[in-house]
């Protein structure tokens, strides 16, 4: 087998969800179609004109990190090492006992640090410019989590970082698969993002995609007639993936293989040009490079953004490829809110695991339009026999990413 | 797809000092330095007050009305440096598919500019704790997620294909450009516009690396404050900037007879993993991904012709790098000229890795060696040919090119002069 | 005139501004071991300086944090700077 088409296996997961802190957590909220949406905690909402939000529940961050770690890290960078850990640990790694040049950690960011920046904004406008911390220099800027997973774990290997808003999530993903297949033992891949905070807030309310409603159950409605946009989340989850025969070799447990990757950017957009978009290149360049017809595919976990421009070019994206209600299509992130380029990763994480259990995780509170014409499981879980899952992610101004993930063989 | 090879055939830069690869090329092959007292704003209150500011002006270089509102600095320097970069490889004639043809935009900082100013307005001075969103300008989050200047550099590039910011700090301007090239090489695309764009002087960023001592605070003769590889260094002059290239496959490039200026021949990066901000002394890392760019490139140490130097001009980054050479290079690490661009145009943190490529690219078509600027005498641990203040004429047909960043990266490149390919 | 900066002062700025290092009692007698020890490396000694300049509003000179290694050696460059006498 050529470097090119060597198999890449996912060996480890580590998450961090609105709906479950840990992969076990998580999987057990998602099962059940429990929501981790609810009013915002992290600040004062109520005055915004956007008032939920999809909250990690219960993360200390002292319990799982060194306390030197704390004063110069933003919280999502803390759910970053703590998801890096767990998927360590999840793929009975240990760092120290490896090449140190033969381990990497490709992450995407969309927002950076973006809270303990606005700290350090709000503290070099109010007080001074000698009142800016010292951390400021890297905690809040986009390469931080690569950095500190890094340093954190000894991993001297080819490492990076990719920022396309949501896709982002999943072009790591393909640039943690190049690395491997260019020779990089082990990479720690995903993305963790967070920006609840009113700095943040103020930020996303501009992107004009944020729900205005107050009701958990009724506020981010993908591929429903009442889709009014989403909420916004934070978390993600971290992979480790591997050469698939070296993982076997040392008898890993292996969830999947990442198998077909592609990335596409939409037209430049002009008023009154209704283009195609370019979500139906990138998900058939993703499903050559895997080697698999629309038919292999089990499951598709779709982008979902609830904007009903673009729930209807993505409906008919995918009856265009796999025809009307020609696979189950399903967007657990009903459950967490959107998490920028934390999301794809997370959706990722939780195919590989439908993929384990047979059952594809529900769609919660959306009615789908039928004019939609998906075939999108809501309310309860399905049972399924599940080989092949498509995911499928998006980022504003046009960015396009999918990936294939088939069950080890 | 193997065997593809990647060359650049269109350059733009917009670097201190002047707007364009002539101007660009003028300041280096001089020796002369575009650094200077702040003037964006009142830089009193800080420790260093010294950057290399770029006199640009948005709409004299073809920018309309709406994208000067809705782009970040960083973005326009992005935009009118890609625009250079697709003029000069006349690619518009080539008849290219914009379904293989992708975007890459290297930024350590994104729209920090944006950023500091309107959360002072939304803040109102940083008063208020729940900011007020509706003094919010309406493409802030534009400037929330930095993915905005590839999806500019995508537009105006008509690139369809994959598209995406890497931000790897200060390494990001070559790890943008290696990014770039395994696309090509693995074949999703058979054009890139790629290259990296960074407008960090502002408030927030003056303040954080004052806070760290990482700049200069130097100001008297703010023209001779960046000083790499001087014993008297203490600290980088920030900078601004852009530079883009177009890259496409070699053959291609041969067949429509484009202006070949460099193929690059090897890219490799690493991590220290070692601190956010510290270096290791015996530069270990960054003389392995040099290695590993050179094993890439199929070269010997002694096939390399110039050394561009990452050179911030800070203690601990000139010796950091001095051993990274020494280490990887053995010998010839003594025999080759090594210099640093940053004496002229300041750091501009993940816009300079492009920058200096483009300055690798045209030293290569001039056979010029650009020099380091303001070294008089050298620091004893920094004891190679650092091609003191002039520049200098030299057979330079193959070039090295590092960078070394905060998260701990260290990047390397090698361009080289092709052969014409057998196409 | 302030009052003199003291050890019990320089443990709570390195405990905000930096934590501690897995191991290390800062409670222990630390005067004359070294910050490496202690697990601080040169960015938390600047953190750790940025912290106090700001609280007893002194600027402390570049070499004063570069040359200090060990607590004492920083207590006494701060009250130096505060012009009192040592604690």
């Amino acid at each position: 087998m050529s470097a090119a088409t060597q198999t890449v296996a996912v060996t480890g997961l580590g998450v961090a969800a609105p709906n479950g802190l840990g992969k076990d957590a998580y999987w057990a909220a998602i099962r059940t179609g429990t929501s981790g949406i609810g009013p915002v905690t992290r600040f004062r909402a109520e005055g915004y004109p956007a008032v939920l939000a999809g909250e990690v529940p219960g993360f200390d961050a002292a319990r799982h990190l060194p306390s030197r770690l704390l004063p110069q890290t933003d919280h999502m960078t803390r759910l970053a090492l703590a998801a890096a850990d767990w998927a360590l640990a999840d793929a009975d790694v240990d760092p120290a006992r490896r090449d140190a040049f033969g381990m990497g950690v490709i992450t995407a960011a969309s927002s950076g640090g973006f809270e303990f920046g606005q700290n350090e904004l709000r503290k070099l406008w109010s007080l001074g410019s000698q009142h800016v911390s010292a951390y400021q220099s890297f905690a809040w800027f986009y390469a931080v989590n690569s950095g500190q997973i890094s340093i954190r774990n000894g991993m001297k290997g080819p490492s990076g970082v990719l920022v396309a808003d949501g896709a982002g999530g999943l072009d790591v993903l393909a640039q943690a698969r190049r690395a491997v297949r260019k020779g990089t033992g082990l990479v720690v891949s995903g993305a963790v993002d967070a920006s609840i905070c009113p700095w943040g807030w103020a930020a996303l309310l501009t992107s004009g995609r944020l729900s205005s409603s107050d009701r958990p159950e009724r506020a981010y409605l993908p591929f429903d007639r009442h889709a009014a946009g989403h909420v916004p989340g934070e978390g993600g989850a971290i992979l480790i993936l591997e050469d698939a025969r070296a993982a076997q070799a040392r008898g890993a447990r292996v969830y999947g293989t990442l198998d077909g990757c592609a990335a596409t950017f939409d037209p430049a957009p002009a008023p009154g040009r209704g283009a195609e978009s370019g979500l139906r290149r990138a998900i058939e360049l993703a499903l050559d490079d895997a080697g698999a017809e629309p038919a292999e595919v089990d499951v598709v976990f779709a982008d979902a953004a609830a904007v009903p421009a673009l729930d209807r070019d993505e409906a008919r994206t995918l009856r265009a490829v796999f025809g009307q209600r020609g696979v189950p299509v399903t967007a657990p992130k009903t459950m967490t809110g959107r998490l920028y380029s934390g999301a794809a990763p997370l959706d990722v994480a939780t195919a590989l695991l439908a993929l384990t259990e047979g059952v594809i995780p529900p769609t919660v509170n959306t009615g789908p339009d039928p004019a939609h014409g998906l075939d999108l499981v809501t309310g309860r879980p399905r049972a399924a026999e599940l080989r092949c899952a498509l995911v499928v992610a998006r980022g504003h101004g046009g960015f396009n990413s999918a990936a294939v993930l088939r069950a080890p063989r | 797809m193997t065997g593809r090879r990647v060359a650049i055939t269109g350059i733009g830069v917009v670097a201190p000092g002047g707007v364009g690869v002539k101007p660009f090329w003028s300041l280096l092959s001089e020796g002369r330095t575009a650094t200077r007292g702040i003037t964006f704003f009142d830089p009193s209150p800080f420790r260093s007050r010294v950057a290399a500011e770029i006199d640009f002006d948005p709409e004299e270089h073809g920018l309309g009305p709406q994208e000067i509102r809705r782009m970040d600095r960083a973005a326009q320097l992005a935009v009118v440096a890609a625009r250079e970069a697709l003029t000069d490889s006349r690619i518009a004639d080539a008849g290219t598919d914009p379904c293989r043809t992708g975007a890459v935009v290297g930024t350590a900082v994104g729209a920090t500019m944006t950023l500091d100013r309107e959360y002072r307005v939304v803040s109102d001075g940083g008063r208020l704790e729940l900011v007020d969103h509706s003094y919010a300008p309406p493409h802030l989050y534009d400037a929330l997620v930095p993915s905005s200047f590839a999806a500019e550099v995508a537009w105006t590039s008509g690139a369809q294909g994959p598209v995406a910011v890497v931000s790897t700090g200060c390494t990001s301007g070559i790890d943008a450009v290696g990014h770039a090239v395994e696309l090509i090489r693995e074949g999703s695309a058979d054009v890139m516009v790629a290259g990296a764009s960074d407008a960090p002087i502002s408030p927030i960023t003056l303040a954080c690396f004052d806070a760290i001592k990482a700049t200069t605070p130097r100001t008297e003769e703010p023209g001779r404050a960046s000083r790499p590889f001087d014993a008297s260094r203490n600290g980088f002059v920030l900078g601004e900037g852009a530079a883009f290239f177009v890259l496409e496959e070699l053959a291609s490039a041969d067949r429509r007879r484009a202006h070949v200026y460099a193929e690059i021949a090897g890219y490799a990066t690493r991590s220290n993993a070692y601190h956010m901000t510290g270096l290791r002394s015996d530069g270990a890392e960054m003389a392995e991904a040099i290695r590993a760019a050179l094993a890439e490139a199929r070269l010997a140490p002694g096939d390399i012709d110039y050394v561009n130097a990452h050179g911030s001009g800070t203690k601990q980054n000139d010796r950091h790098e001095t051993a990274a050479f020494k280490r990887s290079l053995g010998e010839h690490a003594h025999r080759v000229p090594v210099s640093s661009i940053k004496s002229m145009v300041g750091h501009s943190l993940g816009a300079i890795g492009s920058i200096e490529i483009a300055a690798c690219a045209l030293a290569m078509e001039h056979h010029t060696v650009p020099p380091t600027a303001n070294l008089h005498a050298a620091d004893p641990e920094c004891d190679l040919d650092y091609v003191p203040l002039t520049a200098r004429g030299h057979r330079t047909d193959t070039v090295l090119t590092v960078g070394s960043g905060f998260g701990g990266f260290q990047s390397a490149m090698v361009l080289t002069r092709p052969r014409r390919s057998a196409a | 005139m302030p009052a003199a900066f003291t050890l019990d002062d320089l443990k709570r700025i390195l405990l905000e501004g930096a934590g501690t290092e897995e191991g290390v009692d800062l409670d222990a007698d630390i005067l004359d071991t070294p910050f490496t020890d202690l697990g601080y490396e040169s960015l938390a000694l600047l953190e750790t300086g940025g912290r106090i300049e700001r609280e007893w509003d002194i600027t402390l000179d570049d070499s004063a944090l570069a040359d200090a290694a060990t607590p004492r050696g920083l207590i006494d460059a701060v009250n130096t700077h505060i012009g009192t006498a040592a604690a």
